[in-house]
């Protein structure tokens, strides 16, 4: 958190002293990445944390939202809308959907967590130090010029998967058919059977 | 800036991810861990290829998210399906391939 | 476009929801300070038409809700994909494939839709 306020000071004074053309200079882009980035971690850790099984869901919305304007840092445009498009307004609530019809309990529940903690922590930390290793020792020289931007729009998007990615495209179609079929199959094959409900 | 500050993002974010599909209970929860792990790999797609300057990357991440859509639909009407058979949501009370 | 462009573009969104929030916080935050503040249970109980309510809010949803809400974003990521297709499929070096290629696509999905149509799925029982 310090070092995104000292961040911030520098970017203040870089805005004050410079006054182009842009009011969110390369600087307040990274000040935006650090900010954004502390709410998405934090809002994960609440994911996985809270006792209240809603609240994960609403959680998960800031998490996702807030990937979202990473990928708009990114100048992922399109990506960062469809992320806004499937996971927080579908995805979120086909999820919600699920946590009614499993009488999910509202508020409090202590029986969230498994008791078998000590994998997961030694899972978290191996998982860390693994990938932060390799990140580190990968790309402890690579530099992004902030000041160039290829933006990724609808359009770029669209020139690379007809032209290029037009086979894994249409196989997506016969997926999503076979997502649509298996949970038709699925969430009809005992309706009829047990045929209550209220 | 350096990208490995996104690279590092995802590397958290997936971690936090994988702890939370190993410590929660509810199955729901547990998928919602696992859009935690998907979206950081699709956070380090999109660095890559910001990186790069391809966007190849890009519309990989945007694959993952259709793919991860369609998983999401089949994989709650499964969790639905077992609530409805043992009325719990519970991944540790679906045992019963357990030996 | 260059740099300052986009990122001063999206600052303006930023900043443009960041003014939203805060109006939203300032009037609940004016209203809290202003109002008289005396709950009793009375007041607090949940209002149901004048009677008192019966059991809890939270009731178990039909299966047939998760059905329209699966097919939505089945269909969501359909027309997804129709974004990009509509920005390039009349440029020069796409045209009829592209076209074609889209149709296959929402062919295999409109095969998903006959088939709930043809299962009942979509008639309200």
């Amino acid at each position: 958190m310090t070092a995104g306020l000292a961040a911030a000071t520098v970017a203040a004074a870089d805005l004050s002293g410079r006054g182009g053309p842009g009011f969110l200079s390369p600087t307040g882009a990274e000040v935006a990445f650090v900010l954004i980035g502390l709410v998405v971690l934090g809002s994960a850790l609440l994911v996985v944390t809270t006792s209240q099984i809603v609240h994960a869901a609403l959680w998960l919305v800031v998490t996702l939202g807030g990937l979202a304007a990473e990928y708009l840092l990114l100048t992922a445009e399109f990506i960062a809308w469809v992320q806004v498009l499937i996971y927080i307004g579908a995805v979120v609530v086909l999820l919600l959907f699920g946590l009614m019809l499993t009488r999910a309990p509202i508020g409090r529940s202590t029986e969230l967590d498994s008791l078998k903690r000590w994998p997961a922590v030694l899972v978290a930390v191996g998982a860390t130090a693994t990938l932060l290793t390799v990140v580190v020792d990968a790309f402890h020289s690579a530099y992004l010029d902030l000041g160039k931007t290829d933006d990724g729009s609808a359009r770029v998007t669209g020139e690379s998967l007809f032209r290029v990615w037009v086979l894994p495209f249409e196989v997506l179609s016969v997926l999503l058919l076979a997502a649509l079929i298996g949970a038709i199959v699925l969430s009809r094959g005992r309706a009829d059977a047990d045929g209550k409900g209220r | 800036m350096n990208p490995a500050n996104y690279l590092y993002l995802a590397a958290l974010l997936f971690t936090v991810g994988a702890a939370g599909v190993l410590l929660r209970r509810n199955a729901i929860v547990v998928f919602m861990c696992v859009e935690l792990m998907l979206n950081a790999t699709n956070l380090a797609f999109v660095t890559f290829a910001r990186m790069h300057g391809n966007y190849d990357g890009q519309v990989i991440a945007f694959f993952t998210m259709v793919v991860a859509a369609a998983e999401v639909v089949v994989g709650l009407s499964i969790i639905i399906a077992i609530f409805r058979s043992r009325r719990t949501a519970s991944v540790d009370d679906a045992n019963l391939m357990k030996w | 476009m260059t740099a300052h462009g986009y990122f001063s573009t999206y600052a303006l969104v930023g900043l443009v929801l960041l003014v939203g929030g805060g109006f939203v916080s300032v009037a609940f935050a004016a209203n809290r300070l202003l109002r008289p503040h005396a709950p009793n249970v009375e007041k607090l109980m949940t209002y149901e038409c004048g009677v008192d309510p019966v059991g809890e809010g939270w009731a178990q949803t039909h299966i047939r809700y998760y059905i329209y809400a699966y097919l939505y974003v089945i269909f969501a990521v359909d027309a997804i994909f129709l974004f990009p297709w509509a920005t390039v499929f009349a440029d020069p070096g796409f045209g009829t494939t592209t076209l074609v290629e889209m149709f296959v696509f929402v062919g295999f999905l409109a095969v998903g839709l006959l088939y709930a149509w043809r299962k009942g799925v979509l008639t309200w029982t």
